[in-house]
């Protein structure tokens, strides 16, 4: 059992506030990704978990246990580091030894744990080598197998794959979601990229400038962002938000025309910001259809995808998916169609979603 | 290439024939030559006797002849000075190399106040020569009355040496990765654990320079044991082997092959240990 409760947390570095008090209630056997851009804290909150900083504020506790004082190797939690930290001079044995050894256990069952793990994740062959001689998702491996033998009941990963190639990324993703459907314990994992987050998590911690933004599930972050910040860090090509004015139901965009709509969400802001994402809009040449006008910028070819950016009246960058077959020359002039359903709605001066 | 499509660029002056590389080979091996000559005139002065050293200083001896070293080992005091200087040399490396790794670890990996400070003080010691202060020294080994014995010998090597060691130690402590230390950690390492286990054997190539930046200064001291240290018997080599210039006044030969069995050590510590500092450690901690 491992159940997480952060309540409060906050960190300071002498008179930098770094986390501006997190709430977290973690449910046990969960896999948990912390995303959010450079600097936003995840990592800082990463270590204030693991017990290599202390908290400066608030309260931490596993299972009920409060942890703010208790010794890192004391808390059940292992760590993966963002560089690995295999100790160079002890071969990958020693490497998954020193903390099992450390923690007094038998003979006999440091070395029936080093086998389980080093079979689990193909190391057996690489055993007697040197972490110098290993390669960049071996040494990788290794560095998840010594945080499994200690048996945690947490796990916490830090950017695990940033150090890997782009090919080898997806296969040790995989492999980290097995791993976690296998050992069957709590698992944080750091990111900031946004691929890693959906395609592992039962549940996203969305943070920025030291605070959660938002926290759900991949599914609610990306049908449901809670803000304009959530809506434009998850979901690639980003989505665009367009200022308008509302009269009535009718959404204006400065300089690009506007757009009535049969349903509008209640409340009586005049300015609201819209998000749509690209799969939200098609785009007409005719230039007597309703929508926002625009002029072409350039044409993105993916092979299975095609977006087309265009440049909105008030200067907004919008990405549309298209056909294969559009065919548009830079500048030309279209007009955006939005789909009704897939509006999101936020308000302008907080930036919040507002209900539909 | 083929000839036909040889271009412009392809020509080569003198120099990219030769390479920078080459150019840096050349002016090695002449720097190896003016380093080595001494030594090798040395070594061969100590098989010669002292009309050979003075009608041919040059030539190649006949290696055969043992005689000066064997004078040296029979009737002088030698190996005496041997031991002495064994014992001075490696108790102050010891020290010097303990003390300073634990002064060198507490400032580099441990953030308290003044510790910006402490640094300082060590370096401000490479600035005062010891020996200006040798009356003053002089005056306290006599009232703490150790004049004439190895430890006042110890306490000066070793003040002398930390400054260097310290700041080696700490700019090199300084660069091995954070979170190799919180690795340790998060493994239930204790903090002399963490020092002992994981961080010296990854400072042994700083440890092995700053041995051997200290080993040479003190093996080939002369001044402080020739103040210090008038007893025949607790005399060190580079003090014992001036003897041989009282008693043998032209005899050369020996006095050199006393010089090359006191540089042995020095030369083959150095031999054995230059492999450990060009070993790259912590290749493979982290990527």
């Amino acid at each position: 059992m491992a159940r997480m409760t952060l309540s409060g947390i906050k960190k300071s570095f002498n008179t930098t506030d770094v986390l501006h008090g997190i709430d977290l209630e973690i449910a046990d056997k969960e896999f948990i990704v912390f995303v959010g851009p450079s600097g936003c804290g995840k990592s800082t909150l990463l270590r204030l978990i693991a017990g290599l900083d202390n908290i400066s504020a608030g309260e931490f506790r596993i299972d009920d246990h409060r942890m703010n004082e208790v010794a890192p190797s004391r808390r059940g939690i292992a760590m993966v580091f963002q560089s690995y930290a295999l100790y160079p001079h002890m071969d990958v044995y020693e490497n998954m030894a020193f903390g099992v050894r450390l923690m007094g256990l038998e003979k006999a069952e440091i070395e029936q744990r080093i086998d389980e793990a080093s079979k689990m994740l193909r190391l057996d062959p690489l055993l007697k080598r040197k972490p110098r001689e290993l390669s960049g998702g071996q040494r990788q491996r290794v560095a998840i197998g010594r945080a499994l033998v200690r048996k945690p009941k947490v796990l916490l990963l830090d950017e695990p794959l940033s150090n890997l190639d782009a090919a080898l990324r997806s296969d040790v993703r995989l492999e980290i979601a097995r791993l976690h459907r296998e050992i069957g314990g709590t698992t944080i994992y750091v990111t900031h990229d946004q691929v890693e987050a959906m395609t592992l998590a039962d549940r996203i911690v969305v943070m920025n400038n030291g605070k959660v933004e938002q926290f759900g599930s991949p599914r609610e972050l990306y049908e449901r962002p809670a803000n304009t910040f959530v809506a434009t860090f998850i979901g690639s090509p980003r989505m665009a938000l367009l200022d308008v004015e509302r009269s009535g139901n009718n959404l204006a965009l400065a300089g690009s025309g506007s757009l009535t709509l049969g349903k509008l969400p209640a409340g009586g802001e005049r300015e609201l910001v819209i998000g749509v994402r690209p799969d939200a809009l098609t785009i007409k040449t005719d230039a007597s259809a309703e929508g926002f006008k625009g002029s072409v910028i350039y044409t993105e070819y993916l092979g299975d995808n095609t977006f087309v950016y265009v440049r909105l009246g008030d200067g907004t960058l919008v990405s549309v998916r298209a056909d294969d077959a559009i065919d548009l020359k830079p500048d030309a002039p279209v007009t955006i169609q939005v789909a009704p359903d897939a509006i999101h709605y936020f308000s302008r001066s907080t930036r919040e979603r507002l209900a539909a | 290439m083929s000839a036909a499509t040889e271009t412009y660029y392809d020509r080569r002056g003198i120099l990219q024939m030769l390479g920078r590389d080459g150019l840096i080979q050349v002016i090695l091996i002449l720097n190896t030559i003016v380093m080595l000559g001494p030594l090798v005139i040395m070594f061969f002065a100590a098989f010669k006797t002292n009309a050979e050293i003075f009608q041919s200083p040059f030539s190649v001896p006949d290696f055969t002849n043992f005689a000066n070293i064997a004078k040296i080992w029979t009737e002088t005091n030698f190996l005496r000075y041997l031991i002495n200087s064994v014992i001075v040399t490696g108790s102050s490396i010891v020290l010097i190399l303990t003390l300073g790794t634990m002064a060198a670890y507490g400032i580099a990996r441990y953030n308290f106040r003044g510790s910006g400070f402490v640094l300082m003080f060590f370096v401000a010691g490479l600035t005062l020569p010891l020996k200006l202060a040798i009356i003053p020294l002089f005056i306290l080994m006599r009232d703490l009355g150790i004049l004439n014995t190895q430890l006042s010998l110890i306490i000066i090597y070793v003040a002398m040496g930390l400054p260097t060691t310290v700041f080696i130690m700490t700019g090199f402590i300084r660069t091995l990765p954070n979170e190799l230390e919180d690795a340790a950690r998060m493994d239930g390492a204790s903090e002399p654990r963490i020092m002992w286990s994981i961080m010296l054997p990854l400072v042994r190539p700083a440890l092995v320079i700053a041995g051997i930046q200290n080993v040479v200064p003190i093996w080939n001291d002369f001044f402080f044991p020739l103040i210090f240290i008038q007893k025949d018997a607790l005399k060190t080599l580079p003090q014992g082997l001036t003897t041989f210039m009282g008693e043998y006044t032209t005899d050369w030969g020996i006095l050199f092959a006393g010089l090359m069995l006191s540089s042995a050590p020095v030369i083959l510590i150095y031999i054995i240990l230059s492999r450990q500092f060009i070993n790259g450690m912590t290749a493979g901690a982290v990527k």
